[in-house]
Parts: C-alpha cells; sequence; structure tokens
C-alpha cells in the first residue's frame, strides 16, 4: 500500500506519523515543493528577525523521517490523475499511489489592487516569501501593510526590527476588529503605537504606484494620502490553497470539500488541514480552519481514516493563541467580535482591563453558562477553561475558580482577586 | 495550476539558511550610551596602566579607578540601552549578531576567556599586577593580602552582578527571571564572595556554604574533613556538619519540592555566572540527540568518578595507605586537574561564547548529576504543557542553555521532565504562545509510571544507549 501526501506543513507529517503508528509496512512518500523537510510556518518570523535560524524552525530532525521510514520528496505535483492513481510532477517521475491525502495549506488574498504585481508587493506565507522579503528589504526605509489580522502584525514587527518604518492600512476602525472585541482590538491600537508604528484606521488601498523598473515606490490610501514606500505588505487574509484540484473532478467549494472523514468526493483521495472545506450536517455552515493545533488535529484524524478506523472529525472547543508583538492573547470558546458578527443567543460580556492596558480578561455567558473567554496579557490554562466551557459551568462558578485558571509563571502578579470583584461589581 | 513563481522555486534552505536581511537604519547609540561605553574603554585603559607597578596600585584609590569606570560604564549601558524598550523578549539579531552566533568575536571572547583561566590556573604569577590591585579590599574584608584566587573571586563576582543588571533589565516585565536573577547576584555577593573573606578575618577555615560535595570535591575528602574538624573555635566542625547536611539531606528534600532550580539557577555561583554573564549565548548549546547521548555518559561518569575518587581517600585514610597505596591520593590531583580545573573552569566559562553557557553545568557537573537523578525520578517539579497550544515554534528549545528540546515535548502536549532541566524558565519566557510553566504539582502524574520512581530509574539505566 502507498500513501501519497501533498503538502509538509503539519497536516501532512501529523498524518504521516499517524499512518505509520498504524501501518508500520505501507509505504509513505511526503511531497513538497517548498522544503526538503517539514519547518514550522510560525516561525518564519523569528527566522527573519535572528532570534533563530532556519534549522531551530524545523520541529524535529533530519533523521527522524528516515528513522521513521517516511519517503519525503522535494518537487512540486503538478496535476493528480486520479483515474490512473498517479501524480504527475514538476521535476520527477510519475508517482503512483494507491491512497492519496492532499494537505497543501493556504495562499495569501490578493483582492485585485491596482499595482499588486509590482516588485516589492508580496504577502506572508512561505519560504518563497521570506525569501523575497529579504530581496525587497534592501534599501527600504518605509513599509506599508495592508490588512491588520496576526499575519499583518508580525510583519509589521519583522519589519520595524530592521529599522524600516511600518504604517498599517486597516480597512475596519480598529485592528482586527472582525475577530477581536472592541476593547481588546483598541489594546493593539495602542500597543501599535507604542511600539512606533503607525495605524491608519478605517482607510483601505486605492492603489499602488511604481517607478520605471516596476518597483513599488508608494501607495494612495481611501482618504487620499499619498505614502511612500519600498515594499507594500499585503496580509488581507489567506484562502485555501485548491490550485492543484481547481478545474478537476475533485469537489471544491472554498476549499476541498471532505466529510468529517476527511474523505474527498473522489475514491481514496483525501484531503486536510488548511485547505480542506469539512462539510459539516449540523448547522449547515461548511468548517475551514486554519491554524496549526486544527491542522495537526485534521491531520491525524486523516492518517487514522485512511488507515482504515472509522474516524470522525471532533473539533472540540475552540482556543487559540497569539502575540502581538509583546502582548500574549488567548481565547477559549466563543467570543464575539467588535462587528457583532455572531450571533450569539442571550450574549452578556464581563470586562476587566488594568489601567496599564497590559493586562485584559473577557468572560462571555448567556446569563447561565460560560461561552467563552479572551484574555490579554495573562496566561490562562487550556485544561480548565475547556473543561468549563464544556461542562457548561456557569460565570459565577467560574468567578469563584477563577485562580484555578492562571497559568502565568511563577511569582507573577496575580489580577484574579482584582479581576472578580470588579466582575462580580458589574454583574450587579 | 501552479503558479511559474512557486515552480522557480529551488532554493536549498538547508545549506544555505536565510542570512541577514538588510537593515534600514542601524539604532544610533544615544550621547549617553556612548559616554557609558566611553567609561568602559576608558576603565580598561586605566585598568591596564594600573596593571604596571604605579604608586597608587595597593591604595583605595588605585582600586577604584581600576574598577569602577568599568563597571559603573558597563552597568550604565545595559540600563540605558533596555530602559526605553516595550518590556518584553529581546531576541531581535542574537542570530546575526557577529559575538552571539559564534562569530570571529565569538571566537576571539571565547579564546580570551579560555586564556584567562589557564593564566589563573597555571600562570598566576602574570595576574600580580591585578591581584595587588585588589590588595586594599583584600584586607578590608579577610585581613590578609589578595591572592590570584581572591582576584578571581572579585571579578567573577563583578562579571556576574554587572550582567545580571544586563539580564535584569533585559527581562522587565518577568518577575520570575527578575527575582532569580537578584537571587544568584545576592549568593554570588554575600555567600561565596564576602563571607569566606570574612571568616578568615575572624581566623576561621575559608568556607563556602553555597558550595558543597560533590561539586565542591575537597569538603568531603579526609584531608579537608580533619583539617575543618582540628580549626580552633568550633566553627570548623559545624561547616562539616553543614556540608553533609547540604550534600545528603538539602539536595533530595529541596530537590523533591522545587526540583533542581533551587539550587543551579536560583544559588550556584557556576549556574549564577552562567546566567548573567552567559545569558547571551544560550542559544548556541547543541540540542541533537547526539548531544544528549555524550551529555548523559559524560556526566553521569564525572559523577562515578567522584564517587570513587572520594571513596578510595577514605579507605585509605582509614587504613593508612595499606590498601590503596598511592592510588587515591594520585586520583584526587589527577580528577582535580582534569575535572575541577580544565573541565569546570577552562571549558565550563571559556568556551561560553562557543559551546552555549552550560557546559560544564550539562556535561561535567556531579551535583547537577545527582539533582539530576532526583530531579526525574524523585520531585513534584515539571514544566507543564498549555493543552495543544505549541505550534512547533522552535523558540523555547532554541534557548534552552542545557541544549534541551523542549519543543519534543510541548508538541506531544507532554509534560518536559529532565534531569538536566536547571528551572531557569527561559523557555517558558520566550514562548510566544504561553504554552510553558514551571510548577510543582502531584508527584504521581508527572510522566508514566511515575508511581514507581526506583523502578523507572532502574530501567533507565537498563536501556542506556
Ligand atoms: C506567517 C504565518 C504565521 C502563522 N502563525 C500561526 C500561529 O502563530 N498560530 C497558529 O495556530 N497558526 C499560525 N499560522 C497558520 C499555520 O501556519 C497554518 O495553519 C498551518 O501551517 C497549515 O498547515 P498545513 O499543513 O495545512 O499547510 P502548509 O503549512 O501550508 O503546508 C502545505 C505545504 O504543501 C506544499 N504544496 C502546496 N501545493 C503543492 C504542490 N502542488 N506540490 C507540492 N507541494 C505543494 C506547500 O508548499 C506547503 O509546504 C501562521 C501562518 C503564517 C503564514
Ligand atoms: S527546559 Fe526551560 S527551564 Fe529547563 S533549563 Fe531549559 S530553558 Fe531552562
Ligand atoms: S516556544 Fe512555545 S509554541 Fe514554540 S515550540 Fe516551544 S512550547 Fe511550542
Amino acid at each position: 500500500m502507498h500513501v501519497a501526501i501533498i503538502g509538509n506543513g503539519i497536516t501532512g507529517v501529523s498524518a504521516a506519523i499517524r499512518i505509520r503508528q498504524l501501518k508500520p509496512d505501507w509505504k509513505i512518500t511526503m511531497i513538497s515543493g517548498e522544503s526538503d523537510f517539514h519547518f514550522s510556518r510560525p516561525s518564519l518570523m523569528y527566522i527573519y528577525m535572528g532570534h533563530m535560524r532556519y534549522r531551530e524552525a524545523k520541529p524535529y530532525e533530519n533523521s527522524f523521517w528516515e528513522r521513521n521510514d517516511i519517503g519525503l520528496l522535494r518537487d512540486w505535483v503538478l496535476e493528480i490523475d486520479s483515474g490512473a492513481k498517479r501524480l504527475l510532477m514538476h521535476s520527477s517521475d510519475l508517482i503512483y499511489y494507491d491512497k492519496l491525502l492532499i494537505a497543501t495549506g493556504s495562499k495569501s488574498n490578493k483582492l485585485g489592487w491596482p499595482g499588486q504585481d509590482l516588485k516589492g508587493v508580496q504577502g506572508l506565507y512561505d519560504l518563497m516569501d521570506l525569501r523575497e522579503l529579504h530581496e525587497n528589504s534592501e534599501g527600504v526605509k518605509s513599509a506599508v501593510i495592508v490588512g491588520g489580522g496576526l499575519i499583518g502584525i508580525e510583519l509589521g514587527e519583522m519589519l520595524h526590527s530592521r529599522g524600516i518604518h511600518v504604517t498599517f492600512l486597516v480597512r475596519e476602525d480598529s485592528y482586527w476588529d472582525n475577530v477581536l472585541p472592541a476593547e481588546e482590538s483598541a489594546l493593539i491600537n495602542g500597543l501599535i503605537e507604542q511600539e512606533g508604528m503607525e495605524l491608519r484606521l478605517g482607510t483601505e488601498l486605492k492603489e499602488i504606484f511604481g517607478d520605471r523598473s516596476g518597483r513599488v515606490r508608494g501607495v494612495e490610501t481611501s482618504t487620499g494620502e499619498l505614502i511612500d514606500c519600498g515594499i507594500v505588505g499585503l496580509t488581507a487574509g489567506v484562502s485555501p490553497n485548491i490550485d492543484l484540484v481547481r478545474d478537476h473532478e475533485i469537489p471544491t467549494g472554498r476549499g476541498v470539500l471532505v466529510d468529517s472523514g476527511f474523505r474527498t468526493g473522489v475514491e481514496d483521495i483525501y484531503s486536510a488541514g488548511d485547505c480542506a472545506e469539512i462539510v459539516t450536517l449540523g448547522d449547515g455552515r461548511n468548517l475551514i480552519q486554519q491554524v496549526w493545533y486544527t491542522g495537526k488535529m485534521q491531520g491525524k484524524a486523516a492518517g487514522e481514516s485512511i488507515s482504515g478506523l472509522d474516524t470522525t472529525y471532533e473539533p472540540g472547543v475552540w482556543y487559540n493563541s497569539a502575540k502581538f508583538v509583546n502582548l500574549e492573547y488567548q481565547i477559549y470558546g466563543t467570543v464575539n467580535n467588535a462587528q457583532g458578527t455572531l450571533e450569539i443567543k442571550d450574549e452578556q460580556n464581563l470586562y476587566w482591563e488594568h489601567p496599564n492596558k497590559k493586562h485584559a480578561l473577557r468572560l462571555v455567558h448567556d446569563g447561565s453558562k460560560i461561552l467563552g473567554i479572551n484574555t490579554m496579557g495573562l496566561r490562562y490554562r487550556h485544561r480548565v477553561c475547556e473543561f468549563w466551557i464544556k461542562e457548561k459551568r456557569s460565570v459565577g462558578y467560574v468567578l469563584d475558580n477563577l485562580k484555578e485558571a492562571n497559568f502565568d509563571p511563577e511569582f507573577f502578579r496575580r489580577y484574579e482577586s482584582e479581576i472578580v470583584g470588579n466582575l462580580k461589581e458589574q454583574q450587579t | 495550476m501552479i503558479d511559474a513563481r512557486t515552480l522557480d522555486h529551488q532554493y536549498d534552505e538547508e545549506n544555505l539558511g536565510f542570512p541577514e536581511p538588510p537593515k534600514a537604519e542601524e539604532r544610533k547609540l544615544d550621547i549617553w550610551e556612548k559616554l557609558s561605553l566611553s567609561l568602559v574603554g576608558l576603565g580598561v585603559l586605566i585598568f591596564i596602566v594600573l596593571l604596571f607597578n604605579t604608586p597608587l596600585r595597593g591604595t583605595w584609590l588605585g582600586f577604584i579607578l581600576a574598577f569602577a569606570p568599568m563597571v559603573a560604564g558597563g552597568a550604565l549601558y545595559f540600563w540605558l540601552s533596555y530602559k526605553n524598550t516595550v518590556p518584553g523578549i529581546k531576541n531581535d539579531g542574537n542570530f546575526y549578531k557577529n559575538i552571539t552566533s559564534r562569530g570571529s568575536l565569538g571566537w576571539v571572547a571565547g579564546i580570551l576567556m579560555t586564556g584567562f583561566y589557564i593564566v589563573l590556573y597555571w600562570w598566576p604569577q602574570y595576574l600580580e599586577g591585578g591581584v595587588r590591585l585588589v590588595d586594599p579590599s583584600s584586607y578590608a574584608i579577610s585581613g590578609a593580602p589578595a591572592t590570584h584566587w581572591f582576584l578571581y573571586g572579585f571579578i567573577y563576582t563583578l562579571a556576574l552582578i554587572v550582567f545580571g543588571i544586563r539580564m535584569l533589565m533585559r527581562y522587565r516585565g518577568n518577575r520570575y527571571q527578575q527575582i532569580r536573577t537578584l537571587s544568584v547576584m545576592f549568593f554570588q555577593l554575600g555567600f561565596a564572595f564576602i563571607l569566606p573573606n570574612v571568616l578568615m578575618l575572624f581566623n576561621q577555615p575559608e568556607y563556602y556554604f553555597s558550595y558543597f560535595w560533590p561539586l565542591k570535591y575537597d569538603y568531603l575528602f579526609p584531608g579537608t574533613v580533619s583539617y575543618l574538624a582540628n580549626s580552633p573555635g568550633g566553627f570548623g566542625v559545624f561547616f562539616i556538619f553543614w556540608g553533609l547536611v547540604m550534600s545528603f539531606l538539602a539536595v533530595p528534600v529541596l530537590t523533591y519540592f522545587f526540583g533542581k532550580r533551587w539550587y543551579c539557577s536560583w544559588v550556584c555561583g557556576c549556574g549564577g555566572l552562567a546566567e548573567t554573564l552567559g545569558d547571551p549565548w544560550r542559544q548556541l548549546s547543541d540540542k541533537s540527540l547526539k548531544a544528549w547521548r555524550i551529555e548523559r555518559w559524560m556526566i553521569h561518569s564525572v559523577l562515578v568518578l567522584i564517587v570513587i575518587v572520594t571513596a578510595s581517600l577514605w579507605i585509605n585514610s582509614v587504613t593508612q595507605g595499606k590498601v590503596l597505596g598511592e592510588f587515591s591520593g594520585g586520583a584526587a590531583k589527577w580528577y582535580g586537574f582534569f575535572i575541577g580545573a580544565i573541565f569546570s573552569g577552562v571549558v565550563g566559562v571559556g568556551f561560553y561564547p562557543l559551546m552555549g553557557s552550560r557546559v560544564w553545568c550539562r556535561f561535567g557537573c556531579p551535583l547537577a548529576a545527582t539533582l539530576g537523578i532526583f530531579q526525574r525520578y524523585f520531585s513534584k517539579f515539571r514544566i507543564t504543557t498549555n493543552g495543544g497550544q505549541c505550534m512547533s515554534c522552535g523558540n523555547c528549545s532554541t534557548y534552552c542553555e542545557m541544549g534541551i528540546d523542549v519543543r519534543a515535548y510541548a508538541q506531544k502536549g507532554k509534560n518536559i521532565i529532565r534531569a538536566s532541566c536547571v528551572g531557569c524558565g527561559v523557555c517558558s519566557a520566550v514562548c510566544p504562545s504561553g504554552v510553558l510553566k514551571l510548577e510543582g504539582g502531584s508527584f504521581k502524574d508527572r510522566y508514566k509510571g511515575a508511581d514507581k520512581p526506583v523502578q523507572a530509574f532502574i530501567d533507565s539505566i537498563k536501556h542506556v544507549p
């Protein structure tokens, strides 16, 4: 039995490792055109900033793959011939598979801005982008980043660390407020300015200008402002990378359509991770998850499914964590954004913020049970938060036991008594 | 269809890596930073001049002139360079800066530091100028002229304090790091420098409360024990008692509750220097499986060695040399030379800029070995992983001075329970997803089989690779 996996990101890797555990004698080939070995995409910024080298960004030693008998191939897949069960490759021979996993990840969105193909205009997703950023930074004094979000602020931090002046153009009225509630989002606004970067809120990109050599020279914003810059970072989100299957018999929507066992519409072809769109039967909304831990969970589940186990993907209580320059952020469960896009029945919020704007906590509930927790500048314990949400603990219970959830390092100042006092006051 | 730009990508990232990107402008030093650095430079010059036999040498004025500008300039510089930054992680450019990435300056620093130790151990006569410079302070606290060991202790303490200030500034916003740094500064200054000298002032044996067997191996040698026992005033007997309590009671009990960090990254002077002067180089420790294998063999061999040497000395002293003859004395000498001097000193500190800050603690220290065995099998301490939050970025592993591949555990959601972890807490500090927490907890749930630690310990010996 030969399993071919397209993509050596966390999804492909998690699947490969799981299949190896379950099927010691199957042949596994993991293919990627991006790198010889799996690396951690979130480390791209740390490589650029000199916190680590590329080799530190690889979660496994090179010998790991051989020891686990997982074959690696550095090449691009050009086409999937699902009839003959083979892959057409860019520079190597055809590959015949018995089962195939498509784990091709995402691609940066390009929204069709005038001038978006000029040199110096780029996104940040892969090693190609990292190299390009390196070239593009040459002689550049200022940069404009279009679109908020996590990758936007990472790119800002990266360029800032090289002494490049950064201006953000953000369509929304506050940073990332299509995900964050208004108060947390306002903390990020303040933080960006504190770090010495500029923020233009409620502002869109109108046009990118180039010079005669085709290099970006500046941008015009929707407010008519002209900003000189040598780099334009486009970080208006990512979409599933379905280049390989767009005009193929494998059904696609925004991503590769799969069931909860990661089977596509074609026999023996599976897809998982950033590129997959899970057709959920329940509430009618399809599920696309584009973060690291979901790639890991989906890859593992897909590996089980490929190995013949009857696995149904259970996303569990949502969580995520990230860092905005120096401010850590965590979310557990459901928290509405500033625009109120999510319709949560009887949504109520309790929010505490330290006057120094470095710590904040939000509890979302519906009058009886806790639905979501947001923290800024506080580390909370995953196990505890997840348990409270899963077990539908009341907000009163959560307040009475809040201390239990703290995960900050020892000797850090604890704010829980202050928080609980404040939030209980808000409640009455 | 896959676009042409993607298909063109054939970069050899394995061998070429990603070199330093261009910088728009170097951050310029402000006037005060320049002044503080000039003060250090001037201080070095004055120091060198005063090494020669000038009338100032041996006076308080000479002493102050020789050290104050360097120390004040250095401390001021570290304070200035971090004070206007937003508290957070300051690792920008660590792998681009020549001196912190094993570049030519790193090698120069390594050679200078190694050279200093070689001179200190084998040609101390060349340090005469420096020794005389610190005479006034030696008279003041120990009542005797300085020796080259006094000079060494003095410089060691100064380095630890100045770089301790760097550490305090660098980790503003992290109280664990700050309190821990204050602790090592306190123990070095008070217990490893002032107190032993003051004891001499009162005609007592020079004794280091913060060091004990098997790190300070001779404290349980029969020679030292009988010398202490016979020293007048009865202090010596107390010292022997203290040493025994530390080696055989404090080690298991405190490690049970706190892990080996109660000593290695909070008290120990070797650890203290590594955590302060050594901090700029912590990322250079080797994280490979191979290094781990070498480490386990080496550090436990040193432990076995010192146990044999100590035991043979006692056998010899009890049997008055009838059983082992010259062997034990010779063995002790060889141990002192190869392990005590070359390994712990020359290599241990001299190689900071090349192999990271904890070469000795990781590969050689027999006390770290015993503390490690207790930490691994008989302790409540662990580093907890916060659920599935790890995104394998590798910051933790990169900045672990002990070369532990922290990520390997974190990405599996497992606790990190390693004999070598000194509990410095830097992995937890640099983790961008808040995944890691050093803590004590139930003894039994730390790892599979934790409820039968003796069995786990025996099994681990059976499976030595
Ligand atoms: C800058 C950045 C920072 C991030 N930070 C975080 C974070 O902090 N936390 C978090 O949870 N998530 C983060 N993410 C998101 C996270 O990295 C992704 O969710 C995750 O990498 C998706 O994994 P994957 O395996 O599905 O896809 P990918 O990692 O994208 O892997 C897909 C691989 O397939 C290869 N491939 C695609 N097409 C072909 C083909 N035709 N032939 C051969 N190979 C092909 C690609 O080159 C790529 O190597 C970040 C993403 C970026 C870009
Ligand atoms: S594992 Fe963490 S706490 Fe332990 S030595 Fe390494 S960096 Fe320090
Ligand atoms: S630093 Fe944190 S997120 Fe990164 S690998 Fe380590 S534990 Fe995981």
